[in-house]
């Protein structure tokens, strides 16, 4: 929380906001508390405020994990800034606690002198023995470094809502179960922002029981009230609107962005889209998200396993789909042996990764950048499947059309590896013009007539992009058959020749190198233009790694950045740039995989830097990392 | 599909190019060329059929056939099947498949595939054996088989794919033998001719692997004695003479008594009824095809077809909403920056 004008102290105008650059809050509560909603509420308080956000969601993997265990805390961080920002922020300025549990799960992580509200209620010596607490915290003098505020959330809720329990228009439960409101109106209250917004989504969202959205209205109200007529709340503070890019706005979270993008891709392409899916963390809200947008010609298929979920995409892909399947990690392992048939098939197939931590189910709500190998290697056979990679949650709108595109151009299965940090985190979108999106009607054209003298040859090649006729049933005369069997030159026809498989796995490699060759030039990040020091990350750690390089160049250090979207091919022209540079550096939230990938193909010694917790990088942790590992050769000399 | 104005097509127009690769004798010729004569007489056209197969002897179907084809992955043709079916309900989708891809790799698709009564007709070749894999023992293989892999005898108790069918309550449910040109095709034209998932079991010899298996009621002493013919509307009985019939006992299950002795309680085949129950008890009077056997349709009922379930979806939200791209990104809470 960084302060542009100094606090007020005349006690005349205690409520004067001090403005802000940037804050950071944390909600965090019982898995039953709310906490996601409530976050999400006020990201977008704060994104119609102007500001711009990053967001990071993280609860656990059991949908109600033991109450009141810190298990069960369930957490949403929230950075806001009158800036550009990448990241969700090291630490939190502020901190609501629900119960102990919350408050000693992330005590550890909150600014020293951070504000903390604890709602006091919950503080009994039950809550606090099912926390794991030896002693209670609010009086053991464990958090005199930070300003407490000890507010009862539960009893202010219900005192709010005694009428109507006592007439009997909601129980005692479901009155309590307001209090996040309570919390959100107090937070809203405390960085001054107007909570119209959240009412009118309150009534929406409580239409069929209007009562419960008039609780929720009063107790949301109720909690700015205490907020404005206490004294307990030195200052409350504002962050100005960010300069952002001119245009229209709105948040957007990485799986909507991306079930977005599908959509974008088909309509532009003028097909109909069909994803089969099968439900899986952090995927699912892919498939929740499409089945919503059926009127797009969206045919959703919640399939009996992952493997029938891309087999019917793959038959929906030869009948002229743009056919798509979303999974994480384990389920894409079960999906590997038909990403290589669709690989010989060469018929045009986006596979969505959201990768969680591994091995095997592992962390299903935790991000990790676990399948980069899996996506780029991991299936039998030499199987080249391109691979594209997600920056960010509105990225995933772009990458998902990019990875459409490659698939419809050149009649391949593609990889799309998103995260679970992206997935469910947020961030302001400026939304893109329709008319300007990539027309994806060129990239491919139905075969209607056959190509050659008296018959049809389905592997006959484009000579420029190497793709096959995409030749759909349903066309007279072009009748043909695929099989994951080794293909014969041009008619496809079954073959078991030696030579012709090495030609034709040779012919396989090439095909998926040439995508590289037609990328346009890398995007290289060196304002100066003569950095030492590369960082090359790929995926959600653009954020962390962009804001870390942003805060070495103000310390005088050199360094460049390039954040790889095409993953397989690798952009032909980074090995080049890393020539250039005497450090490489690759720091990823798995065990070195793209560092891996680099060294092997290029034998440049790249320095990893590998952190697997679940959680995404801080940026001071980048730049502690950057200054080490890149030591000298960050300094001007030459 | 209207096809008056349309030349009639013969066999030939249905066989591709390719060389058949079997093993000579071996039960999918004669299965192949039933198949292809019957799309002929049913007015079936190339462009519009696809066959889609798994991995196996019978699943290299598909390259034999002068139609669209999928040879996919082992036991995963159902669903690939399905993927097609639901996006282009202009085509007519054929499975073939075999008693290893279809009830041990591919099981829990076949059981999906029915249950949701997605448009495909799917043909299992049964011969209770492995065969491109040169010889193990199948899920539809006796207790007790001896092979390369059980030299001291199978002792996995076998799958009746008619009764797995029933218990998926598929909407309509057959079973044939390879050889009987006339009844595989009466059979197959009946099954294409149902809206919803079919499922036929071909009983299917297997010359190399396991000669003989269905030679109970494919044999020229034995088969008259054995078959029983399920027909719609008949009596259940049979032998040279129809001096056996099938009655019903009180407990619901079937039973083969002397007809003589049957009086009114013979039973009337009715592949129509609505409750798989008596469909179920006749696939049980065989649990393997080495006596009296039935063979013919068990189930043929009506039944909302995945297919048009979902068509009906998309058509739905399509007239309730344009698809307009700019509506959705602009949805939700929208502000405007410079």
């Amino acid at each position: 929380m960084s302060a542009t004008t100094t606090p007020s102290t005349s006690t005349g105008e205690p409520h004067r906001p001090v403005e802000l650059h940037d804050a950071v809050i944390r909600f965090a509560g019982d898995s039953g508390d709310g906490m996601q909603l409530t976050g999400d509420r006020f990201t977008t308080e704060a994104g119609l405020a102007g500001n711009d956000l990053v967001t990071f969601p993280d609860y656990p993997a059991e949908i109600r994990a033991p109450a009141g265990t810190q298990a069960g805390v369930s957490s949403f961080q929230l950075h806001f800034s009158d800036h550009d920002i990448h990241t969700a922020g090291d630490a939190p300025d502020v901190l609501v606690a629900m119960n102990p549990a919350a408050l000693l799960k992330h005590i550890g992580a909150l600014k020293p002198g951070g504000t903390v509200i604890v709602n006091v209620d919950e503080f009994d010596e039950r809550a606090l023995q099912k926390a794991g607490a030896m002693t209670n915290p609010l009086e053991d003098g464990s958090l005199v470094d930070f300003r407490v505020q000890e507010v009862g959330l539960t009893s202010l809720t219900l005192r709010t809502l005694e009428a109507e329990i006592a007439d009997g228009d909601m129980t005692r439960k479901e009155a309590e179960r307001c209090k996040n409101m309570l919390a959100l109106g107090l937070v809203s209250w405390m960085f001054s922002r107007p909570m119209d917004a959240t009412e009118e989504w309150l009534r929406e969202k409580f239409a069929k029981r209007p009562v419960l959205a008039e609780a929720n209205v009063k107790v949301l109200r109720s909690g700015r009230n205490y907020g404005e007529t206490t004294e307990a709340f030195a200052f409350t503070y504002e962050v100005p609107a960010a300069q952002l890019p001119p245009g229209r706005y709105r948040t957007i979270s990485g799986n909507q962005a991306l079930a977005y993008g599908l959509v974008a891709a088909a309509q532009r392409a003028g097909l109909p889209l069909f994803a089969g899916a099968y439900p899986i963390t952090p995927a699912s809200d892919i498939l929740h998200e499409l089945a919503k947008l059926k009127h797009f010609d969206v045919t959703t298929f919640q399939a009996e396993d992952e493997i029938a979920a891309i087999a019917s995409a793959i038959g929906a892909a030869f009948g002229g789909s743009l056919a798509v399947t979303a999974s994480s990690g384990p389920g894409i392992a079960l999906k590997t042996e038909a990403i290589g048939l669709a690989a010989i098939y060469e018929l045009p197939l986006v596979v969505v990764d959201v990768q969680r931590g591994g091995p095997s189910t592992g962390l299903p709500t935790k991000t990790e950048q676990s399948d980069l190998l899996q996506a780029v290697v991991g299936r039998n056979g030499e199987a080249p499947v391109p691979v594209v990679a997600v920056k960010s949650p509105g990225d995933a709108f772009d990458a998902a059309i990019e990875a459409c595109r490659i698939a419809l151009t050149y009649r391949t299965p593609v990889m799309l590896l998103s995260d679970g940090y992206t997935a469910n985190s947020a961030e302001p979108w400026r939304i893109p013009d329709v008319d300007g999106l990539p027309d994806l009607s060129t990239a491919f054209a139905f075969a209607t007539e056959r190509n050659d003298a008296d018959r049809f040859l389905p592997y006959l090649r484009d000579p420029g992009t190497l793709a096959r006729p995409w030749a759909v049933p349903g066309t007279p005369g072009l009748e043909h058959r695929l099989g994951g069997l080794e293909k014969a030159p041009d008619t496809g026809a079954i073959s078991y020749d030696g030579a012709n498989h090495h030609a034709q796995t040779v012919l396989r490699h090439e095909r998926i190198t040439r995508i590289g060759a037609q990328l346009p030039p890398l995007d290289v990040d060196d304002p100066t233009g003569d950095a030492d020091v590369l960082v090359v990350g790929w995926g959600s750690t653009d954020g962390p790694i962009r804001a870390a390089v942003h805060t070495l160049r103000g310390n005088g250090r050199r360094v460049a950045h390039v954040q790889l979207t095409h993953l397989a091919p690798i952009h032909p022209d980074l090995e080049e740039v890393m020539r250039r540079h005497r450090v490489v550096i690759c720091p990823e939230n798995n065990m070195g995989q793209l560092a891996l990938l680099l060294r092997a193909r290029t034998l440049i010694d790249v320095k990893a830097y590998d952190r697997v917790t679940g959680a995404p990088f801080l940026s001071s942790e980048l730049v502690d990392v950057i200054e080490r590992l890149g030591g000298d050769a960050l300094e001007g000399e030459r | 599909m209207s096809t008056t104005e349309l030349p009639q097509l013969t066999r030939k127009d249905f066989s591709s190019d390719q060389e058949v690769r079997w093993c000579p004798g071996c039960g999918d010729y004669a299965v192949l060329a039933t198949v292809q004569s019957t799309l002929a007489d049913i007015g079936a056209r190339p462009e519009s059929t696809v066959f889609v197969s798994g991995i196996g002897c019978s699943s290299r179907f598909p390259y034999y056939m002068n139609t669209y084809g999928m040879h996919t992955i082992h036991g995963r043709a159902p669903a690939v099947a399905t993927g097609l079916s639901v996006s282009r309900p202009d085509l007519d989708v054929w499975v073939v498949t075999g008693d290893g891809d279809a009830l041990s790799i591919g099981g829990n698709h076949l059981l999906h595939a029915l249950r949701r009564n997605v448009n495909l007709t799917i043909l299992l070749f049964n011969n209770e054996i492995y065969g491109l894999t040169k010889g193990q023992y199948s899920p539809t293989s006796p207790l007790g088989s001896v092979h390369k892999s059980t030299p001291m005898g199978s002792i996995d108790r076998p799958l009746n794919p008619v009764s797995l069918a029933l218990g998926a309550e598929a909407t309509f449910v057959a079973r044939s033998i390879d050889s009987d040109r006339k009844h595989l095709s009466e059979v197959l034209a009946a099954a294409h001719a149902h809206r919803g998932a079919s499922f036929v079991e071909i009983y299917q010899n297997c010359v190399v692997f396991n000669d003989d298996a269905f030679a109970a009621v494919t044999g020229k002493d034995t088969k008259q004695q054995n078959q029983i013919r399920l027909r719609q509307g008949e009596p259940v009985v049979f032998g040279p003479e129809g001096e056996r019939a099938v009655v019903a006992g009180e407990d619901g299950s079937m039973r083969i008594v002397p007809t003589a002795e049957a009086g009114d309680r013979v039973v009337v085949h009715d592949a129509t009824r609505e409750d798989p129950t008596t469909a179920f008890a006749l696939a049980r009077l065989a649990p393997s095809p080495t006596g009296p056997t039935p063979i013919g349709i068990f189930r043929a009922v009506e039944g909302p077809v995945y297919d048009d379930l979902a068509r009906e979806q998309v058509a739905r939200a399509k007239a309730a909403a344009p698809a307009d791209l700019r509506a959705l990104l602009e949805g939700g809470n929208i502000w405007n920056v410079g």
